[in-house]
């Protein structure tokens, strides 16, 4: 993959003279990141571009910088700091010219300007990439793999730190494809878990399709949906082997087996891998929703943003509230201190709700009303970063000299 | 010859050039547009996808005529012909 770089300019990101890859200084490179060590990075995605916010350890105050990529939707994020890097990758739409999967390695000052497309359909599949939905890092031993989910639904993998990506064949041609469906935000892969114990072992999810689970590397996949509703079947047809329209999957690395998830209508909790799933809407407003997020410390804490229906796609109540639950799903908690409590019909997306990994957990979230609010005591109070970004689709976070 | 016209938001795709001739026998559009994979290859990726269609909101003018309206990429490219590559409606 050719690569160039190009500064980030707020007035004319293209204008700029390119950098061939590995062009800056290392020294120079090094001494920046040294005198940022610790600090916190914040990705914001949206449809209009793509956000880096830093902070020093206290995440008091944050700087905005960006829009990247404007007026393109960066429905991806990562700051990737395995193999002593620490490479940011975005996944960048522009409604003309398509979708581009781009890196940083110094935290979005300047951006790969690839070159033939990476990501992409072989011409006998009948399919043409349109969106990248999520860039998930390998584990940690294999610190070259990335995985990346995409529309229409499929799994894509690199093993070279993402110059070059393939698709996984036995996702790409499994006998139930040609019934998946498109959701609202059309049919895409949006979740990829990966077993940081068995090599062998990793589940996506789709909307709409459901889970998938693959025991041998990813050479075959077995739906895994056993307990998750499809509301929107009739009633005799409403617990499919797949086809379900599951919104996002978690878990924690220390207990990987148990996962949770949020559907298009239901909340679940598996404790085997995703062979059965019981409900564990214990307690919140609605069942459905979007956006989960894992606790970085603790496998029994989970967030989650209730919206109050389908149609409806806004919280319930008009009030802003994150639920917590602390116990695996056996009761919620609502959040709400800093959080607006009166005419605020926010709706939260699958990507756009995150944790970093301080002692004292940040959560953060953004709105489809460009609000992002963060959380410095793991979801007691809030405080609002920014109110008027473009609709947010997606939050990660990083740390500067993590690697 | 033909004369390939790309837009200021192409021309980083293709050497910041923002005009380049075709050599060779292209007897359509299509064939036009193909043998701009040997000469800028991620330019060509932002103006087709993989199953080979323009993308949804990019217009191709042969010669000032949108070829939508005419016969897609099967549209005739005549020597001297100019194809002109232009954003549609469009925008994020």
């Amino acid at each position: 993959m050719k690569q160039t770089r190009r500064k980030a300019s707020k007035k004319r990101p293209a204008s700029v003279a390119k950098k061939r890859r590995g062009s800056t200084s290392k020294r120079a490179k090094a001494g920046a990141r040294s005198s940022r060590n610790g600090e916190a990075l914040l990705l914001v995605g949206t449809m209009k571009g793509a956000f880096v916010l830093r902070s020093d350890k206290s995440r008091k105050k944050w700087k905005v910088e960006g829009p990247h990529f404007r007026g393109e939707a960066v429905y991806a994020l990562l700051h990737d700091t395995r193999g002593g890097r620490e490479r940011t990758f975005a996944a960048t739409n522009s409604m003309h010219w398509g979708p581009t999967l781009r890196t940083s390695d110094d935290y979005g000052a300047t951006w790969s300007e690839p070159g033939p497309q990476t990501v992409r359909f072989p011409e006998a599949s009948g399919r043409a990439l349109a969106q990248i939905w999520q860039i998930t890092p390998g584990r940690n031993t294999e610190p070259d793999v990335l995985y990346c989910g995409v529309e229409p639904a499929a799994l894509f993998e690199s093993r070279d730190g993402g110059e070059s990506w393939r698709p996984n064949e036995g996702l790409l041609n499994h006998e139930h494809q040609p019934k998946w469906q498109p959701g609202g935000g059309g049919l895409c892969l949006h979740t990829i878990v990966l077993d940081p114990e068995n090599s062998r072992r990793m589940l996506v999810a789709m909307s709409t399709g459901g889970v998938y689970r693959s025991e041998d590397g990813g050479k075959s996949w077995r739906a895994r949906n056993s307990g998750i509703r499809a509301q929107f079947l009739p009633e005799e047809h409403r617990y499919p082997e797949f086809g379900q329209c599951v919104h996002k999957v978690v878990h924690h690395p220390s207990r990987p087996g148990r996962l949770f998830l949020q559907n298009h209508w239901g909340l679940y909790r598996s404790d085997d891998w995703g062979d059965n799933w019981k409900d564990i809407a214990n307690g919140v407003p609605s069942d459905f929703g979007f956006a989960m997020q894992m606790h970085p410390h603790d496998p029994d804490t989970v967030y989650i943003v209730p919206i109050e229906a389908d149609v409806f796609r806004a919280t319930p109540e008009a009030k802003l509230r994150v639920y917590r639950t602390k116990n695996a799903g056996a009761s919620w908690e609502s959040l709400t201190k800093g959080l607006p409590q009166k005419d605020a019909y926010e709706n939260v997306l699958r990507d756009a709700l995150a944790a970093d990994s301080f002692d004292s957990a940040g959560i953060y979230f953004g709105t489809r009303s460009g609000k992002l609010f963060g959380s410095r005591d793991e979801g007691a109070t809030w405080t609002e970063i920014a109110d008027a970004l473009p609709p947010i689709v997606c939050v990660k976070t990083g740390m500067v000299g993590a690697a | 010859m033909i004369r390939l016209e790309l837009p200021k938001a192409l021309c980083s795709y293709a050497d910041d050039k923002s005009s380049l001739v075709l050599e060779g026998p292209c007897a359509t559009v299509g064939e036009a547009l193909v043998a701009l994979r040997k000469e800028a290859p991620a330019a060509l990726d932002r103006i087709m996808d993989e199953r080979g269609s323009v993308r949804r909101h990019v217009n191709v003018f042969v010669n000032g005529e949108n070829i939508r309206f005419l016969d897609g990429l099967s549209t005739p490219a005549r020597d001297g012909a100019t194809i002109m590559i232009i954003a549609a409606v469009s925008g994020g």
